[in-house]
């Protein structure tokens, strides 16, 4: 079966309490405090003062740098604040404060549907303007905005789109769900995807521990007609159209959902280190970010909700559901069922690369595809203890680093070597520090060093 | 409520240092086991007191040098086992003391503990006991006997007749403790293999170089292999984390190495064994090794 080279086998996925569970939508919240970026790139700015009334899926938030996605109000109600308020990761940010007003609740933007509902109809400029002004990014956690994705560069041509069904990380089961409840969602916004790019190939590719979803996409897939091989349609070249769509079973196997595992894995491609993999032909998108495309041009939604699971020991009722990006993760955990006594940590993300929150009043945002609430249980403190060379952590790295070297030389300050040892290539994926029997901080050593290089680059400059 | 912010991953795997020592002193069991079949109640007593030796001298030093005291990691008991079973069995315990002592202090403590030691332990303190006391440690006895016999290699080296394979793979001939029983250190290295502690490549590259070269040079590979300490050195000292490369190319080139100077020492130099300083002389070059034998970067090579 297909996958990249070393990596991790983990021994408990821990996704049975909710891979069972359909997706619920929570009740609205009251408040929702939403970040003027949810994006990687460009902050927006407001478009709207305090007091103002908006509507649900008005455009509150945006900007003319082109790297960015606007924001768009979750709930229909008063704007009660613009400040800096506190975000899931780490600092504060400058956020729009949105409260329900007495009768508000129902009421919702008269949404204008594209004209035209199918893909054929529209160009490749209309489908990235659709896609840009519903604030889609990469909802796979990483958040890059999918207008700029599917924009290729002139000089590049992009033969195949990869819909990254992985879901790696344990716990976690919201892509699993998505694929399970909105296969023909996918698969249009693949198309779409496809189209504005003018790719040929689509592949999703899912892990095998998954098999429920591959059946149900595989069938999904047989609706669909393709352009025979060779037809160009009457459309412009480069945009001919999709005459190959797949499913592709791979290895259950950590990181595979990582995106230059995943290319690896599927085309045996890769990505040139410091590239990107649209240099190899390549786009990759999460298929939440396919749904989120699909429904921003059948129905003109913005990327207003999420869906996301909320799971741990430390949860009462674990289970996935379709949350206003903005909600709090107090109100997202207590609508769960809450959290039981002895919760210890509170996670955005998965267990291997999500982030520890510190308080709960901090808003779900556009990257946040799992809340995971541990127990003490689940919570162990390390000390580290010297490192016994024993080459763990060389055999996981996927991207062929020397982890134990990296943590003496960030540990040393030794800048120049962590630079030559090539920590700016590390996805952060956190094998080695799961494989470390010496429980070395490894991860947070190259958070550090990648940090202290970009701040020297600048300073250089 | 405060919560725990520690840095991902928010999961570990369950083995860590002390479970790794303790498979590694379980897997010893089985030479130390053969070695008080052959050598009688004495060899036991060698390896226990070695080892106790051992502890004790890391906890001492660790205290005097107000470092946190971690014996139990169960590095130091590895160690004295180690060193124990590639003594002879007549050796003195006051001898085996002094090279558990140096093992500790000299060779490991001095060094940084732990993780930062150039050389293998038991066997830089082996190479100190016998320029200490070249007599007393190559005084070497039949198995289940008191008889002075002489080693194969050193019977080979002196033109005269060698045990049988088969007594050499079980263990019947005369040697340091744990060396002698080829049978049991491959049951001791099949567990460890087994539980993914050690890795082929440093092994295989050991025993196919000594094998091979010993083939082109016209002896008898098969003998070569299974006698002397090649088998517990190519186990258990060439696969000792510390002292040898992290990655898989450069324990294999730590292994070809060892093997080369192995023979070279065993056909061209004044020892009738060559393990000890083989391994020993490959642990100066890890850092090298290390420097040069890097895994493929993803994506080094552009694609076109």
């Amino acid at each position: 079966m297909k996958t990249f080279a070393r990596g991790i086998h983990l021994p408990d996925y821990r996704k049975k309490a909710t891979a069972l569970k359909p997706i619920q939508e929570l009740a609205l919240p009251k408040r929702v405090v939403l970040p003027l970026q949810m994006n990687l790139g460009c902050p927006n700015e407001p478009l709207v003062k305090i007091g103002d009334e908006v509507v649900e899926g008005q455009k509150i938030a945006d900007t003319s740098k082109f790297v960015s996605a606007p924001i768009h109000a979750s709930i229909s109600g008063k704007v009660t604040k613009i400040e800096r308020l506190p975000n899931p990761c780490g600092f504060d940010v400058a956020s729009i404060v949105i409260e329900q007003t007495e009768g508000a609740g129902s009421k919702a933007e008269s949404r204008q549907p594209s004209a035209v509902s199918s893909i054929e109809a529209l160009t490749p400029d209309e489908i990235r303007k659709i896609v840009r002004e519903a604030g889609i990014v990469g909802l796979g956690g990483a958040t890059f905005p999918t207008h700029v994705k599917i924009t290729p560069p002139a000089d590049k041509k992009i033969d195949t789109i990869i819909i990254n069904g992985c879901e790696c990380e344990p716990y976690i089961t919201a892509d699993h769900r998505l694929m399970l409840e909105k296969p023909a969602d996918i698969i249009y916004g693949a198309m779409a995807i496809a189209k504005a790019i003018g790719a040929s190939r689509i592949v999703i590719g899912i892990e095998d521990n998954k098999r429920d979803t591959i059946e149900k996409l595989t069938k999904a897939l047989t609706s669909i007609s393709l352009l025979p091989q060779g037809e160009g349609n009457g459309l412009p070249a480069g945009q001919a159209g999709v005459r190959d769509l797949m499913v592709t079973e791979l290895k259950t196997k950590y990181p595979q959902g990582g995106e230059k595992q995943l290319i690896k894995a599927l085309l045996n491609r890769d990505v040139p280190s410091g590239g990107l993999p649209l240099d190899i032909g390549v786009v990759v998108n999460n298929v939440g970010t396919a749904v989120a495309v699909a429904e921003a041009i059948k129905f003109g939604t913005p990327l207003i909700k999420r869906v996301l699971t909320v799971t741990g020991s430390g949860i009462k009722e674990p289970q996935n559901v379709l949350v206003r990006i903005g909600t709090s993760f107090e109100e997202v955990i207590n609508q769960c069922g809450g959290m039981v006594g002895d919760t210890a940590k509170v996670i955005m993300g998965g267990p291997m690369t999500g982030l520890a929150i510190s308080a709960l009043d901090l808003p779900v945002v556009k990257a946040t595809n799992c809340i995971l609430v541990l127990s003490k249980k689940d919570v162990k403190l390390f000390e580290e203890s010297s490192c016994i060379r024993c080459g763990r952590c060389i055999k996981a790295c996927p991207i062929g680093l020397m982890p134990n070297f990296l943590a003496d030389f960030t540990k040393l300050k030794n800048w120049e070597l962590v630079e030559e040892y090539h920590v700016a290539d590390c996805i952060e994926c956190g094998c080695c520090a799961y494989v470390c029997p010496s429980r070395i901080y490894l991860v947070h050593y190259f958070k550090v060093a990648k940090k202290e290089l970009q701040l020297r680059k600048v300073v250089c400059k | 409520m405060i919560f725990n912010l520690s840095v991902s991953p928010h999961i570990y795997a369950k083995e860590d240092t002390r479970s790794i020592m303790r498979w590694v002193n379980f897997a010893l069991l089985f030479p130390i086991a053969a070695a008080t079949y052959f050598f009688g109640l004495k060899a036991l007593i060698l390896v226990v007191f070695t080892t106790l030796i051992a502890i004790l001298s890391e906890a001492v030093f660790q205290w005097l040098a107000k470092r946190p005291i971690t014996v139990s990691d169960g590095s130091a008991t590895t160690t004295g086992i180690l060193l124990a079973l590639i003594l002879p069995s007549t050796l003195p315990l006051w001898m085996a003391a002094i090279g558990a002592i140096t093992a500790i202090v000299l060779v490991k403590g001095l060094f940084g503990g732990l993780g930062f030691n150039i050389f293998n332990p038991a066997l830089a303190a082996r190479a100190l006991l016998l320029a200490s006391w070249p007599v007393a440690m190559t005084h070497w006895v039949k198995p289940l006997d008191t008889i002075t016999s002489a080693t194969p290699l050193f019977l080979a080296k002196m033109g005269q007749a060698v045990p049988g394979y088969w007594d050499l793979f079980i263990g019947n001939r005369a040697g340091s403790l744990g060396e002698t029983s080829v049978l049991m250190i491959l049951v001791g290295a099949a567990i460890l293999l087994w539980k993914k502690i050690i890795d082929w490549p440093a092994p295989t590259a050991y025993l196919g170089t000594v094998a091979l070269l010993t083939f082109i040079l016209g002896k008898d590979p098969l003998f070569a292999v299974l006698s002397g300490g090649l088998m517990i050195g190519a186990f258990f000292m060439a696969t000792d984390y510390v002292t040898t490369p992290v990655t898989t190319k450069g324990r294999f080139i730590f292994g070809l190495g060892c093997g080369i100077m192995t023979v070279l020492i065993r056909f061209y130099g004044g020892f009738p064994e060559g393990v000890n300083y083989s391994i020993l002389f490959m642990n100066i070059l890890t850092p090298l090794i290390d420097k040069y034998a890097r895994p493929r970067l993803f994506g080094r090579v552009k694609n076109k």
